[in-house]
């Protein structure tokens, strides 16, 4: 089986579940629940994110995610998005788990609103309760290789480090950070929030990221189903990219002709 | 009057008044919710989808009642 043969079995494991997209789609932020299957549908993503929030008791009959986005065909990721504090996070996901019916998890646990940057503290607590209590939690945290190594130890099943701040479109701030993390871990590394454009998520790629989680940089596209398909070519890209293994950088030039035989 | 007492109750943080004596499945009957599509948290204790036909709504509980929109 030659390298470009064995794509077809490229796959990435998280909790026992195996997946072929490598693209983690949320699924906030849509002008409607139509355009927001549509950039599902084009991003190829198997697994989208999904917060937990209350039902709206005055007017139940609103139209739900389920009705667009099938839980069946697509693995629902559970999130604490807005969520301050471990025990907030844990409430969240207990519910999330009685609606849902399943233990895989997204914990992220926030410090401060400006820059919805991960409490640390908070969220390793969290992670240790939740994986006590029988959750596969992947999470979101800070770009530290100590920091991503302890919740590894506390039972997370994939670390999600940050590119940049939630929403920002910033891109890859760290490549440093993210490869020694990817470097250092035994479960799979995914850069969650900071993507921008399709080169963002390449990039996390070809550091070696397991898969990449975005929201915004599609939900705000102009052409949000446009730039799903772009960010599923981006991941692929960066994958096969990563794989083939790139060149050496030189300081200087080195020609890509021949100097034998110059007349 | 006494079989059918007024219950108080919260529902995502609103009061609400309902005849009892009623089971939790059929408040959310009342309410329009699917079951299956929802999760009820009462007195800050999960209530097992299971046990939704079980439970009695007393006078005084507070639910929260959930369920998945889109996010990040």
């Amino acid at each position: 089986m030659n390298a470009l043969q064995s794509l077809s079995s490229d796959t990435w494991t998280v909790a026992g579940r195996t997946f072929t997209s490598r693209l983690i789609v949320g699924t906030g932020k849509y002008k409607s629940l139509e355009e927001n299957a549509a950039a599902v549908e084009a991003s190829g993503a198997e697994i989208v994110t999904v917060a937990v929030r209350r039902v709206n008791i005055s007017d139940p009959s609103q139209p739900m995610l389920t009705d667009f986005i099938d839980p069946k065909k697509i693995t629902y990721l559970p999130n604490t998005a807005g969520c301050f504090t471990a025990d907030d996070a844990i409430r969240t996901l207990r519910l999330a788990r009685e609606a849902g019916g399943w233990n895989l998890v997204k914990l992220e646990v926030l410090g401060e609103a400006k820059t919805l940057y991960p409490d640390m503290r908070e969220t390793l607590k969290a992670t240790e309760v939740l994986v006590k209590e029988g959750f596969e939690p992947m999470v979101y945290c800070v770009d530290d290789p100590i920091a991503a190594k302890q919740l590894e130890e506390a039972g997370a099943v994939a670390i999600m480090p940050l590119g940049a701040p939630i929403g920002s479109g910033l891109g890859i701030q760290n490549r440093v950070t993210i490869r020694l993390i990817v470097e250092g871990a035994g479960v799979p590394v995914l850069v969650d929030a900071g993507v921008g454009t399709a080169s963002d998520a390449a990039q996390a790629m070809e550091l070696g990221c397991d898969g990449v989680l975005m929201n915004t940089a599609i939900a705000e596209a102009k052409e949000p189903v446009l730039m799903a398909r772009a960010m599923k070519a981006a991941v692929e890209a960066g994958r096969l990219a990563y794989l083939a293994g790139r060149m050496q950088r030189r300081r200087y030039a080195d020609p890509s002709s021949p100097l034998a035989g110059l007349i | 009057m006494s079989d059918n007492p007024t219950l108080v109750i919260s529902v995502n943080g609103e009061e609400r008044r309902l005849p009892g004596p009623i089971s939790l499945i059929d408040m959310l009957g009342g309410l329009g919710l699917d079951p299956r599509k929802v999760a009820v948290e009462r007195n800050l204790e999960i209530v097992p989808r299971s046990t939704l036909d079980e439970v009695r709504v007393e006078n005084g509980d507070a639910y929260e009642i959930v369920h998945f929109v889109g996010g990040g």
